[in-house]
């Protein structure tokens, strides 16, 4: 480690390389694990996006969709932050959408703690559960294939269209 | 050791060079000092090197592939070490087998092996090949060796996802070429990093040492003369715990570099606390 390295680090402008290593290591093997590669994951986040926007007005600059990995156990972790409701304003109310990727017991569709809206819970995430969800709430959706290996993550992918 | 019931462990690492046929050796000279009937088999049929890192590779008459003829007796094949009459190599017979050995050789091979043996340690060629899915049909269980490296992690990870398709266990894993100073400074992925990521449970630690360079120029593995060097002892623990015993691991925070650092860091330390 230089000297100019310390002193950044020092000063907190630096993360140390143990740490940018593991960042970078645990979001490659998030993709390695899925086997999603980036234009599907893109796809994929579209279609969400789309399906999400059909009942609340996104933030679309600070969407983000990624995978994580934790434990061997990949997520799909797609945060949405909302305006407000198609129906109702709500400012300021999240939804993250939680998908288990790769195997078995993986909590899905941590809602935030807002007070307002109940979890309407698509079971497929497919266009049909609009009629589920009719109730004009905002709501964090939940969406959660069977959990299964590998490739199960690509066909969750396609039930979302 | 239950009776007769031998183990097959495949050494495995994905990515090559970081350490997986100097941990192969190693043990497999620790397990045999400590009393273990140790087969040590070279599937690295390619670039085969543990011939050279035991020291045996004059001694060499016939190999696994003259045995899968039928050309010879397995006996004659397996070549004793001197010193550690507990211990056999089986060599790895001409690349050009690579072309038609098949999942079915190694088991056979391993099969033959396993009245005379206790524990047979697979010494795994890089990669995830046809060289790999040989090597682990003939195994029950497996080690991962892994350097704290990110290209080492990550070929780990593919080859524990591998290993788990074909119903492998346990799994353990030996984190190699650590070194304690960096990881202090947070210049190195921690252990915690490692098995966190990975989520193995770890069979050992293995500092960086020069002495395993000295002892591979020389073709004696560091576990052979007892040696008290860091790496040596780590070598030794992991085949303790392999056995079974409980054998702390150490913590890489305390960890030193050989008798005299340590006796200078105790100097140090009195005065200016570290550094």
């Amino acid at each position: 480690m230089t000297l100019r390295d310390t002193i950044y680090r020092l000063l907190g402008l630096q993360p140390a390389s143990a740490t940018t290593a593991r960042e970078r290591l645990q979001l490659v093997l998030a993709h390695d694990r899925s086997d999603l590669n980036p234009e599907l994951l893109e796809q994929m986040r579209r279609e969400i996006l789309e399906v999400v926007s059909r009942y609340v007005e996104i933030d679309l600059d600070e969407v983000d969709v990624s995978l994580e990995t934790e434990d061997r156990v990949t997520a799909l972790v797609a945060n949405l932050p909302i305006r407000r409701a198609k129906a109702v304003a709500q400012p300021g109310v999240k939804a993250t959408i939680s998908l288990g990727v790769k195997g078995a017991g993986l909590a899905a569709g941590n809602a935030p703690s807002s007070p307002e809206p109940e979890l309407a819970g698509i079971a497929e995430g497919t266009s049909d559960g609009a009629t589920a969800a009719e109730a004009e709430q905002p709501a964090a959706q939940a969406i959660q294939p069977e959990p299964a290996a590998e490739t199960a993550s690509l066909e969750g992918s396609e039930s979302l269209s | 050791m239950t009776p007769h019931r031998t183990r097959n462990i495949l050494i495995c690492s994905g990515k090559g060079g970081v350490g997986k046929t100097t941990l192969t050796a190693n043990l497999g000279i620790a397990l045999a000092r400590q009393g273990v009937r140790t087969a040590v088999l070279d599937a690295d049929f390619g670039l085969r090197n543990l011939d050279l890192l035991l020291g045996l590779e004059n001694r060499i008459v016939f190999t696994a592939q003259e045995v899968l003829a039928g050309s010879c007796r397995l006996e004659q094949a397996l070549v004793k070490h001197k010193q550690e009459p507990n211990l056999a190599l089986l060599p790895a017979g001409n690349p050009r087998m690579l072309e038609w050995l098949k999942p079915e050789d190694m088991q056979a091979i391993v099969g033959m092996l396993a009245p005379s043996f206790d524990v047979v340690l697979i010494d795994c060629p890089a990669g995830i090949e046809d060289g790999f899915k040989n090597a682990v049909s003939a195994a029950q269980e497996a080690i991962v060796i892994t350097t704290p490296e990110v290209s080492a992690v990550r070929d780990a990870d593919r080859v524990i996802g591998l290993l788990n398709i074909h119903g492998i266990k346990p799994i353990q894993l030996v984190l190699n070429r650590v070194r304690p100073k960096m990881m202090a400074n947070q210049e190195m992925l921690s252990v915690n990093d490692v098995t966190d990521i990975l989520a193995l449970p770890l069979l050992g630690l293995v500092v960086e040492d020069e002495q395993v360079i000295v002892s591979t120029n020389r073709g004696e593995p560091l576990t052979l003369s007892g040696s008290g060097s860091p790496a040596a002892q780590a070598y030794s623990n992991v085949a303790r715990r392999l056995r079974g015993e409980d054998v702390p691991l150490p913590d890489p925070a305390k960890m030193g570099r050989g008798l005299r650092a340590k006796l200078r860091g105790l100097i140090k330390t009195k005065i200016f606390r570290q550094q």
